[in-house]
């Protein structure tokens, strides 16, 4: 029994060595707004086919708690990884319930959901010391160079771990993925449209090279 | 304005400076920092930033700062220096906005007053 157990393990191993599958933990982060939750829910639909992880809207911190999916498994270019995914509040260094308010919440709702905001991004924060990689969602008409994204990305850099900046809604006119690639000229960029799909399978192949 | 020297901020821990900064700014104060802080101390301040937050007291920060250099130094990596913090300024997010920003220049807009 020993014999066969052993080789069983022996066999195992050498299967997993063979198809390079690998597991990771990756936290999607950003701006709030910047199509997270759209991507988590695309990469969640595409590889597990389950269509109810998160929420989105468009009023900012829609996400304001965390949420994993485990177990995600991706095949690309001939290898495949096993993705924990933490889909991350959006992070902001200020959050003024007067800006929901804007978008037609009541005072009291914009004043909770204030609150519950702050919480998110101070969860977010927390998750990075449990992760072994990010995926860095950019909304490529606006300005790349938010604190929120030097930020993210100086901790990744500091502490040694895989990058992929997703250069996001590439479908709308003003889309500018080549402004993100000067700005951090050093990482890893796939643009996509997470609501749209397109260059998706760039993406998956991208998750593959830099995080398997 | 309160421009803060490099010399003082290597004097201090990550959570004196946390502290000097939010005092500073709570009190509607732009702060310098010199030689800036460390990623890990940036993340730090925005998280302290968000237990602070109190309707119609204080919204929060502005922070910004320079995306870290490509590369230590063949040196930094040999003797494995930390990346160090490059000039950073900070305000109350009510009074301090963000013109323009990229890699070697930061213009901002100072509101005084109401």
């Amino acid at each position: 029994m020993g014999f066969i157990s052993s080789f069983k393990n022996s066999l195992g191993a050498w299967i997993k060595s063979i198809f390079k599958k690998k597991r990771a933990k990756i936290g999607i982060y950003g701006p709030p707004n910047a199509g997270k939750t759209t991507l988590a829910k695309r990469i969640v639909h595409d590889w597990s086919g389950d269509d109810d992880f998160g929420n989105v809207s468009h009023i900012p911190h829609e996400t304001r708690r965390a949420m994993r999916k485990e177990g995600v498994v991706i095949n690309a270019n001939g290898s495949s990884i096993e993705l924990d995914i933490v889909d991350t509040p959006g992070m902001a260094t200020k959050i003024d319930f007067k800006e929901f308010m804007a978008f037609g919440l009541s005072e009291a709702e914009s004043k909770k959901r204030a609150k519950e905001a702050t919480e998110g991004v101070i969860e977010a924060i927390k998750w990075l010391d449990d992760l072994d990689g990010v995926l860095l969602v950019m909304d490529s008409t606006e300005d790349p160079y938010t604190q929120v994204n030097v930020t993210v990305i100086g901790n990744m850099e500091a502490r040694k771990l895989p990058l992929l900046i997703v250069a996001n809604k590439m479908d709308l006119p003003n889309a500018s993925p080549a402004r993100i690639k000067a700005a951090f000229p050093q990482h890893a960029m796939v643009q996509i449209s997470a609501l749209e799909g397109s260059n998706i399978d760039d993406l998956y192949t991208a998750i593959a090279a830099n995080f398997g | 304005m309160d421009l803060i020297s490099g010399e003082k901020l290597e004097k201090m821990t990550s959570m004196e400076k946390i502290r000097l900064i939010l005092d500073k700014v709570k009190t509607g104060r732009i702060v310098v920092l010199e030689s800036g802080l460390t990623p890990d101390e940036e993340v730090r301040l925005i998280e302290m930033t968000m237990t602070e937050i109190r309707v119609d007291e204080f919204s929060g920060i502005e922070i910004e700062s320079y995306p870290s250099k490509k590369e230590g130094s063949f040196f930094d990596k040999i003797f494995g220096r930390s990346i160090k913090g490059r000039m950073t300024v900070i305000g109350p997010a009510n009074q301090i906005r963000t013109i323009e920003k990229d890699k070697y220049q930061i213009s901002t807009k100072v509101s005084v007053g109401d």
